[in-house]
């Protein structure tokens, strides 16, 4: 008997049909794609993208030349070297990032005692030539100025969780 | 029939006239099925499907083809370059040759010969020549197994169609395809798929796996031996069998139109309200609308299911197929000796 309907079912396609219906369903679903430049996702304030290193507000930059971040780097992709500056303190004279070894680890940001050093929500950034992936302290500070307002605003919703 | 040279010339020009208004919209609609089957794979999947060139990337297929046709054209070093050549050249042609008797409406076709239903399997036949060429010319091992499956498939299958084409034939008592469309006249249940209701799944069937279609389309196997026949070809010989395969697609959409479906017939006519309007009026409009529907099917079956395993697909041809036509070919010769149905009522 079992093996008779079976028979049947497989000769009028009936599972088939089956399938076709579920295809034809999904045909006028709401569909899932984002046209990614017009639209994009929603993105976390925690988003590791593409480095910065940041000043205080009179103008001083923040790095003091500890070294932590270059320790803690899993990829070593930080170099940093560092001198006295007239006024005692200690200042980096390179700071270093080479994006091609970077891993977005984000653990540059979380050993930084001074939050100098992070990662942006900037995720849209490419390279030309060979070289403009290593990121000079010069560029690293220009897009800390030109992105400050987000980061400090992304660090202000997350300081409760830290 | 033309007299005079000067007779002959304009029947000539005329004659050219034709076969361009029918090879031209035929090269655009593939080129927008292949546009339709992104789409309609696309919505399948819930994705959006090509949307970048043009407006709702309405302009793709262009790019594509431009791609194509700008690519170089590369020879393997082991080649038979003659036969390497000819084999998109030998697809293609019957694709499109195929077209010749295809009555658009009952005014409308290009050669009206009592043959065509012969005419058509012989050119669909002819066909595989071309993949079996381009396999055994390219000298690679993948493009022969890809070659030798589509072979046999093609072989095997073809029986399956041309039996279920034999029903048509005995319920028309024509091979003339507008004669058989007009055997078919009267509205959607005097239509032959009602009647010959098993033969036209197994036709439609068949026409999938006449075209290398999925779920038989083991002879491209991506997965398995790569892209199959064609693997060595790039750029417009590429292009060439992406033409001829979508091409005897549209063609088998518009074959099952005419044979189970009543070809330019009106599906209202004989509808009350309806029956007297000009919506039941049969027109060059329906056919086409037909074949859309059918060409929308091979899509749609593609994106539902898998690739059928070689000795499944043996087995489906020979022991099912062929049984059930022969079964209902002997069905159609009873309703057509006692009159079951009345022919163009």
């Amino acid at each position: 008997m079992n093996s008779i309907t079976r028979y049947f079912k497989s000769l009028l396609l009936i599972e088939l049909g089956q399938g076709l219906w579920v295809t034809l369903k999904y045909f006028f679903r709401p569909k899932f794609t984002i046209n990614y430049p017009e639209e994009k996702t929603p993105k976390s304030n925690r988003f590791r993208g593409l480095h910065a290193l940041r000043r205080y507000p009179n103008g001083e930059e923040r790095c003091i030349a500890c070294k932590l971040c270059e320790a803690v780097c899993p990829a070593l992709a930080i170099t940093i070297d560092s001198t006295q500056r007239e006024d005692g303190t200690r200042r980096t004279t390179r700071y270093e990032i080479d994006l091609f070894k970077c891993i977005y680890c984000g653990f540059c940001e979380e050993s930084c005692p001074v939050d100098s050093i992070v990662e942006t929500d900037v995720l849209e950034y490419h390279f030309e030539k060979w070289g403009e992936h290593i990121m000079t302290k010069d560029k690293l500070l220009a897009i800390g100025d030109r992105y400050e307002e987000s980061i400090a605003e992304n660090r202000r919703q997350d300081a409760a969780y830290r | 029939m033309p007299e005079t040279f000067l007779d002959q010339l304009i029947y000539m020009f005329f004659l050219v006239l034709k076969i361009v208004a029918i090879v031209v919209p035929l090269i655009l609609t593939v080129a927008y099925y292949t546009y339709m089957e992104r789409k309609v794979i696309g919505y399948m999947q819930i994705r959006r499907g090509p949307n970048r060139i043009g407006p709702l990337g309405l302009a793709q297929p262009f790019a594509d083809v431009f791609k194509l046709l700008l690519k170089e054209i590369v020879l393997p070093e082991n080649a038979n370059k003659f036969l390497f050549l000819l084999a998109p050249i030998l697809s293609l042609a019957p694709a499109f040759a195929a077209w010749a008797v295809i009555p658009f409406d009952d005014w409308a076709i290009l050669a009206n010969i009592d043959a065509g239903v012969l005419y058509i399997l012989a050119m669909s036949s002819l066909g595989v020549y071309g993949l079996i060429i381009a396999g055994w010319a390219s000298n690679s091992k993948y493009a022969f197994l890809g070659a030798l499956r589509s072979t046999a498939q093609m072989v095997s299958y073809e029986l399956a169609m041309g039996f279920a084409l034999v029903g048509v034939l005995i319920l028309a008592g024509s091979m003339n395809l507008s004669e058989i469309v007009m055997a078919q006249k009267g509205g959607v249940f005097d239509w032959f798929w009602l009647p010959l209701l098993p033969l036209f799944g197994i036709y439609v069937i068949s026409g999938l796996a006449e075209t290398n279609r999925a779920p038989f389309d083991v002879a491209e196997g991506e997965s398995e031996i790569v892209a199959g026949f064609h693997v060595e070809y790039a750029g417009s010989g590429f292009a060439l069998f992406f033409l001829a395969e979508y091409a005897n697609m549209i063609l088998i959409s518009a074959l099952t139109a005419l044979f189970f479906t009543g070809g330019w017939l009106s599906p209202f006519e004989g509808v009350p309200f309806l029956g007297d309007t000009i919506l039941a009026e049969g027109s060059i409009f329906w056919f086409l609308a037909k074949t859309v529907v059918f060409m929308f099917i091979f899509l749609w079956v593609r994106a539902t299911f898998p690739r059928y395993r070689y000795d499944q697909i043996m087995r489906l041809g020979w022991k099912v197929f062929i049984p059930i036509t022969i079964v209902w070919v002997m069905v159609a010769a009873v309703i057509s000796v006692f009159g079951l149905i009345v022919r163009g009522s």
